[in-house]
């Protein structure tokens, strides 16, 4: 119908499969987080760190190149070692970058829907709450993808065909580390922003509250592990659960000195709470009783 | 009908009875077009209420509300708290009866919600937008979250705007509109995907007279097109009674009464209506109310020392007079009046009756 007949006519068409719909949510959200320059500027600075590593690990299969940079060769040569140690560093560097990106992203994901009433508008429509949270996270799940768990892949992918096909098969636990850690890193930090960005309404503040959970229960948990000369006050901290894991999966030496079993199971628990919080308030309407 | 008291039959004759089976999928069987065999919501009432009861807590919001609704356009009212926002609220899903079902459309609320979301379009009371969207953009996603295709979405988005009246404004921020846009704007997204069944929450709410009469001319609009029905809560008795066939007055979380306004167009009921004097006060009146009746005419109390009556065959307003000067009472007004929705209204205040007579 040509816009200038301006009357009301029934929709007659086919419809989208009703499993795709919550890719939606993610489609229109990241359209208007690429529009704001400050984070476009942050994403592309995510890229440098793996592909420096990309160059060490290029220059690491050809050492001669260096010679042209007059870079002494016989200092680096030790020192270049691409093992389950130099992933584990670079997955700390992309997590750290995920951790500011999520503080941009993560607040104004959930928070403006509840202050304008928008919830009411997606669940009145063939749509879930669970699609609605599932979407939300697929935000953050997209992008963080993007610089933890892509980058991680191809660098062990990149070096496995330098180094010859054995390698990969040698070092296949690296690649589950990859894979494993940066899932757990994903959600572990966007489980909580959204959890957060569902119960503070006010986006700057939201952050600030995210930056609390990030870096308050550090201290709180030094602190009381001192008090209580234990090390089991870790678990309360987000970092170091993600840091013991990490250890364990690539099987490296941490100064976290937890299990990463008992840190898996309290980010388990992590991600039940933040999943209870997230049902108890996305919601259509609040109901005061 | 609710809280024990007898329920009166609001089926509209010669309508089917439900029996459209389930979606399978969650989504609604009846896409035309897409199903040879007709449009399956078709002979459906709109809404069935069985014996529906919805809790805040423990605090009782709707108490056992059986009806059946099935006119074009269907009004809402009651005071504040009536209960009419969470019963729109309970038909899309948003509260889970307590007791009892609903039917939308022959669907029932608590198997076959999703699918009966497919179905409606529906304009909230409070402000409602995604921040940091256009208008044609919101439009847009919400026609996609109803199953739209994108390209589909947004040329129906573009539509919808321009049919509320918001081509022009199109572009704009939805946060940036005032409350008239804004309220066109939520008009235009419950529009957008092609709704069976529309649910109008206050639409007027906030609106200067020019843009609440072209709301209203709206809502007409699209209930004379016939494609989609209308559910339009409101406590402003004009809107509703400008735009609705049928209304259902809610009290307290009950039905207090129920009135197919068509009819009432159609029979065209006169009466009169009385302001009289006495110096016995309530007993005069009522004195005289007793003798009327006893003339064969129908005769209601009303605010004021006002009386309204129905003269049957036969009966004069001579009679009424010459009653009045045998009980030393003066008439100081008569006038002929037509049932308004004002007076159904005012009756289903003052007690819990069904609509008849007065």
């Amino acid at each position: 119908m040509a816009v200038y007949e301006r009357t009301y006519r029934r929709y007659d068409g086919e419809l989208t499969p009703a499993w795709s719909r919550f890719l939606i949510v993610p489609r229109y959200a990241l359209r208007e987080v690429f529009r704001k320059r400050l984070f476009v500027a942050f994403f592309a600075l995510c890229f440098v760190a793996p592909f420096i590593s990309m160059l060490v690990i290029y220059f690491r299969h050809n050492l001669p190149a260096l010679q042209l940079l007059e870079i002494p060769l016989d200092r680096l040569k030790d020192k270049l070692l691409i093992d389950a140690r130099f992933f584990w560093l670079g997955m700390w560097f992309q997590g750290i970058e995920s951790a500011v990106l999520v503080l941009l992203v993560a607040p104004a994901l959930l928070s403006p829907d509840l202050r304008n009433n928008g919830l009411a508008l997606y669940l009145s429509r063939p749509f879930s709450r669970a699609e609605y949270v599932a979407g939300k996270l697929a935000v953050l799940v997209y992008l963080l993808s993007l610089i933890t768990l892509v980058p991680g892949l191809l660098l062990f992918f990149f070096q496995g065909y330098l180094e010859g096909a054995g390698w990969i098969g040698e070092n296949l636990r690296i690649a589950g580390a990859v894979i494993a850690g940066s899932c757990m890193c994903i959600l572990a930090l966007s489980l909580p922003a959204l959890a957060i960005s569902a119960w503070v309404k006010w986006r700057p503040v939201a952050r600030i509250a995210l930056i609390a959970l990030f870096l308050v229960p550090i201290g709180f948990a030094k602190a009381v592990n001192v008090a209580l000369d234990t090390h089991w006050a870790w678990l309360l901290s987000l970092w170091h659960l993600i840091a013991a894991l990490w250890a364990g999966l690539f099987g490296v030496e941490s100064s976290v000195d937890l299990p990463a079993g008992a840190a898996a199971a309290a980010l388990a628990g992590l991600f039940l709470a933040c999943l209870w919080l997230l049902a108890r308030r996305v919601r259509a309407y609040e109901v005061v009783r | 009908m609710t809280g024990g008291a007898p329920s009166p039959s609001l089926d509209v004759p010669g309508r089917e009875p439900p029996g459209t089976p389930p979606a399978e999928s969650g989504e609604p069987r009846g896409r035309p077009g897409k199903e040879p065999g007709g449009d399956p919501v078709a002979g459906a009432p709109i809404v069935e209420l069985d014996g529906l009861t919805v809790h805040f807590g423990r605090r009782p919001i709707l108490r056992g509300l059986t009806a059946s609704l099935s006119g074009r356009c269907i009004g809402l009212l009651g005071p504040n708290g009536a209960g009419k926002t969470t019963l729109l609220h309970t038909l899309l899903g948003f509260h889970p009866p307590a007791a009892g079902t609903a039917r939308v459309f022959g669907r029932d609320i608590r198997a076959e919600g999703r699918a009966i979301r497919a179905l409606m379009g529906y304009m909230p009371e409070t402000d409602a937008f995604i921040a940091g969207m256009s208008a044609v953009r919101f439009v847009s996603l919400m026609a996609e979250l109803s199953g739209l295709p994108p390209a589909h979405a947004l040329e129906r988005a573009h539509e919808a705007l321009f049919y509320v009246g918001l081509g022009e404004a199109r572009y704009r921020q939805v946060g940036s509109y005032s409350l008239g846009m804004k309220q066109l704007a939520k008009l235009a997204q419950a529009l957008a995907h092609g709704p069976r069944l529309l649910f109008l929450d206050e639409p007027t709410n906030g609106l200067d007279p020019p843009a609440r009469e072209r709301m209203l001319e709206l809502i007409r609009g699209i209930r004379d097109k016939g494609d989609v029905k209308v559910i339009l809560s409101s406590h402003l008795l004009r809107d509703v009674e400008e735009c609705c066939e049928e209304v259902l007055v809610l009290k307290a979380g009950q039905i207090a009464v129920y009135a197919n306004l068509e009819e009432e167009r159609r029979a065209n009921r006169r009466f009169l209506e009385l302001e009289v004097r006495t110096g016995r006060g309530e007993d005069g009146i009522g004195a005289f109310a007793a003798a009327a009746q006893a003339l064969g005419c129908e005769c209601a109390a009303g605010f004021r020392q006002r009386l309204k009556l129905v003269l049957p065959e036969g009966v004069g307003v001579r009679d009424l007079f010459r009653l009045a000067a045998e009980r030393q009472l003066q008439i100081r007004r008569l006038d002929f009046k037509r049932t308004s929705l004002e007076d159904i209204f005012l009756q289903a205040m003052e007690g819990s009756g069904s609509h008849g007579g007065l």
